[in-house]
């Protein structure tokens, strides 16, 4: 008789348990000395569990086969001129501020779970990390891939990697990224595994790759519709982590609470360029922020912090605030990039009369009250050859490393404004959520590298805007302003009148 | 309080048997239909049944192979070879053994 | 320190970034025009600490504020002035410091009347 196949959970456990060893020549903890500093407690590492229960090889054998179907879709797309089917030339907008804003934060992320896949000491845990650090990666390579095809054809895209280390508004997820990774491996992993993975990224990937779909980029829907396949094993990383720690010893939870007050505010304040995304760099638009923060914060979070109560874990502090702000944000950060345009890496627009109605329609309390107006104002002084920009540069929050546009809670006509004193200086903040953070690491938030005063201190080519600009190999007149009156929009038109031509 | 488990695949021709399992074998499942992707929800769980999908499909199926249409999910999960889950149950809807 | 490092050290590697000896004699200052959110925040100026307040108002604050509709109507001598959470009445023959601005101070100011374009704060 021929022996029977294993079953899942065994071929699990002879494929991840048994696999390493307990040193001799050092000590375990000079071998593993990340993993106790940060107060974390862990009586069995064994107790972890993969319920996904993939090992090695079929995660091989599951990434090849996602690899195939991706570049099938991207070769397919680009020999049939894909971009020319877009729906609007301005759709191109989201892809520049994607790849130069969240493609190298896959690339923190990769590094980062190689970090934690090298220094837990449990066998469970590093795999899952190792496999995560392998899937970031290809994240990166598959945007880098997808995105470059466009590149053949609209502004604003080469010089990615080079602005995520210099652009103001890219130090927001790159300050985020480096915040995280600069942390200890159980910080990195509540942070990124479960604070952003399990709990926001389904309001990047899902409703806005169905956006993608909807505009007409059968490329973009597809990588990001392959990494969010990754993204549901990574949810799961998320959640068996915050189990582990909170089974593991009761002393872990006060710790474990800090960081997921810390790391949803954090990822919330970074998700707010998605919301302008979604409201208003959509040509289409296909469901809002506040409508996405209501099926994938209130709803699914809801559920999942209903379920870790058990552990005495209680909802991320200012949530509420968060889900008040879904109202706002959208409109305040494209507000923000529309008067900064000539220091923007994409174009910026006013929204037309349509889509106006659609966000009237979709945010009743706040939209014709509050930002409506200020479109108008800009819309008729864009008329009268007065287009609006902000020539002086903004004040930066301490620790989001966003221009400090957010108005108070309960009163959006008035900026709220927050600081704290740290050895005899002052720190600005944009919200109580941004202080809270500082206020608990004083002397790592000191250091931050804001833009706005490095400008300042002559550190980023010069003082004038043309001198920051060639720092930033932002292309003055190509890259930065307004969609109106670009190389991009000229060579727009220029397609669409083809297609007539041909029609005819 | 509502506790939805939910579970979002692509809209295409690989989850479509998947999909159809899970209005078989779930019932008051919920639908959300976005453009490339569908959004299934239910109170408490949803079960994915080897045996419902291979029906569908005509072949062998393994649970595995979620990996290549599953897109995103709410709940705590458990797979093994007869099925896959999301669950906000305890304990979940099948055992861990 | 409440920072909780790997290092038994990391406190003597902190470094200050923003102080002020890095801003070749400047102070950073921060200004901001209330109920007129066309400007998304406070604006950031890098500026000697003897400018008098009046050069201030004249050189920097008005000409950044000058695209906004509403700048042509501002009576200068009705402000409402706010210093670092302060209600203050600035002399603007004196200097910004000897009106008690500090690197990294904040001023808003309210112009009465004035709320922005047709009254949203915008």
């Amino acid at each position: 008789m021929s022996a029977k196949k294993l079953g899942l959970k065994q071929r699990y456990a002879h494929m991840t348990r048994g696999l390493d060893w307990e040193t001799s020549y050092q000590p375990m903890d000079k071998v593993f000395p990340y993993d106790s500093f940060e107060g974390i407690k862990i009586k069995d590492w064994s107790a972890w569990e993969d319920p996904f229960r993939l090992t090695m090889d079929t995660y091989w054998k599951f990434q090849a086969e996602k690899e195939r179907k991706l570049y099938a879709v991207i070769d397919a797309f680009a020999q049939n001129n894909g971009q020319t089917g877009i729906s609007d030339g301005r759709y191109a907008n989201v892809l520049k501020l994607f790849l130069t804003g969240i493609s190298p934060a896959e690339y923190q992320a990769h590094r980062g779970f190689a970090f934690a896949g090298r220094h837990l000491r449990g066998v469970g845990p590093r795999v899952a990390a190792q496999m995560q650090s392998l899937d970031e990666l290809r994240h990166l390579q598959t945007q880098i891939h997808t995105i470059s095809h466009y590149n053949k054809h609209f502004d604003g895209i080469s010089e990615f990697s080079h602005m995520h280390d210099r652009v103001w508004y890219l130090s927001v997820p790159k300050s985020f990224f480096d915040d995280a990774r600069s942390a200890g491996p159980f910080e990195y992993m509540i942070a990124i595994g479960f604070a952003f993975e399990y709990v926001l990224t389904n309001l990047l990937f899902v409703p806005f790759m169905s956006g993608a779909a909807y505009n007409g980029d059968m490329s973009t829907v597809t990588f990001g519709f392959s990494a969010q396949s990754d993204e549901s094993r990574h949810m799961t990383l998320g959640i068996e982590v915050i189990k582990f720690l909170l089974e593991q010893h009761p002393d872990n939870l006060p710790i474990v609470q800090k960081w997921v007050d810390k790391w949803f505010w954090r990822g919330h304040r970074v998700l707010g360029l998605v919301a302008m995304m979604m409201d208003y760099m959509l040509p289409k638009p296909v469901m809002s922020w506040k409508e996405a923060w209501e099926i994938y914060y209130t709803q699914a979070g809801g559920a999942l912090f209903q379920d870790l109560a058990r552990y005495g874990l209680r909802p991320p502090k200012y949530a509420d605030i968060a889900t008040a702000e879904a109202e706002h944000i959208s409109h305040q950060n494209w507000a923000i990039f529309y008067q900064y345009t000539h220091a923007a890496a994409f174009h910026t627009w006013i929204p037309d009369a349509k889509h106006m109605d659609w966000l009237s329609e979709k945010y009743p309390n706040t939209f014709d009250k509050y930002y409506r107006p200020r479109w108008e104002m800009w819309g008729r002084m864009a008329k009268e050859g007065k287009r609006f920009y902000n020539m002086a540069l903004p004040q930066l929050c301490q620790t989001c490393q966003i221009p400090m546009g957010y108005t108070e809670p309960g009163d959006p006509t008035t900026i709220a404004f927050r600081s704290s004193r740290f050895r005899g200086e002052t720190y600005h903040f944009c919200s109580d959520g941004c202080k809270d953070i500082f206020d608990a690491e004083p002397e790592k938030f000191a250091q931050s590298w804001l833009p706005v005063h490095q400008i300042f201190q002559g550190n980023c080519g010069g003082a004038t805007i043309p001198d920051v600009l060639n720092y930033y190999r932002l292309a003055n007149g190509a890259d930065n302003l307004d969609y109106v009156g670009s190389p991009d929009e000229k060579l727009w038109n220029e397609w669409q009148a083809d297609k007539l031509k041909t029609a005819v | 309080m509502s506790q939805l488990a939910s579970l979002t695949f692509y809209h295409n021709d690989d989850a479509r048997p998947v999909i159809e399992a899970i209005l078989a074998d779930n019932p008051g499942v919920q639908v959300l239909n976005m453009p490339g992707v569908v959004k299934l929800d239910r109170e408490g769980d949803i079960v994915i049944k080897r045996t419902t999908v291979e029906e569908r499909l005509g072949r062998p199926w393994d649970p595995q192979e979620i990996h290549l249409i599953l897109i995103s999910m709410a709940g705590n999960l458990d797979e093994d070879d007869d099925a896959f889950s999301v669950s906000w149950k305890h304990p979940p809807p099948f055992n861990r053994g | 320190m409440s920072i909780n490092a790997i290092s038994p050290d990391y406190e003597s590697h902190i470094v200050f970034r923003d102080a002020e000896q890095n801003f070749h004699g400047n102070r950073v200052i921060y200004v901001h025009w209330e109920q007129h959110l066309s400007f998304c925040s406070a604006i950031a100026f890098p500026l000697p600490p003897a400018m008098p307040f009046g050069a201030f108002v004249e050189e920097v604050i008005k000409p950044h504020y000058a695209a906004h509709p509403d700048a042509a109507h501002v009576d200068w001598s009705k402000l409402v002035w706010m210093i670092d959470g302060e209600k203050t009445a600035p002399d603007f023959s004196k200097s910004l410091a000897e009106n008690g601005i500090q690197h990294k101070s904040l001023v808003r100011f309210w112009t009465p009347g004035l709320d922005g374009y047709k009254s949203s704060a915008s």
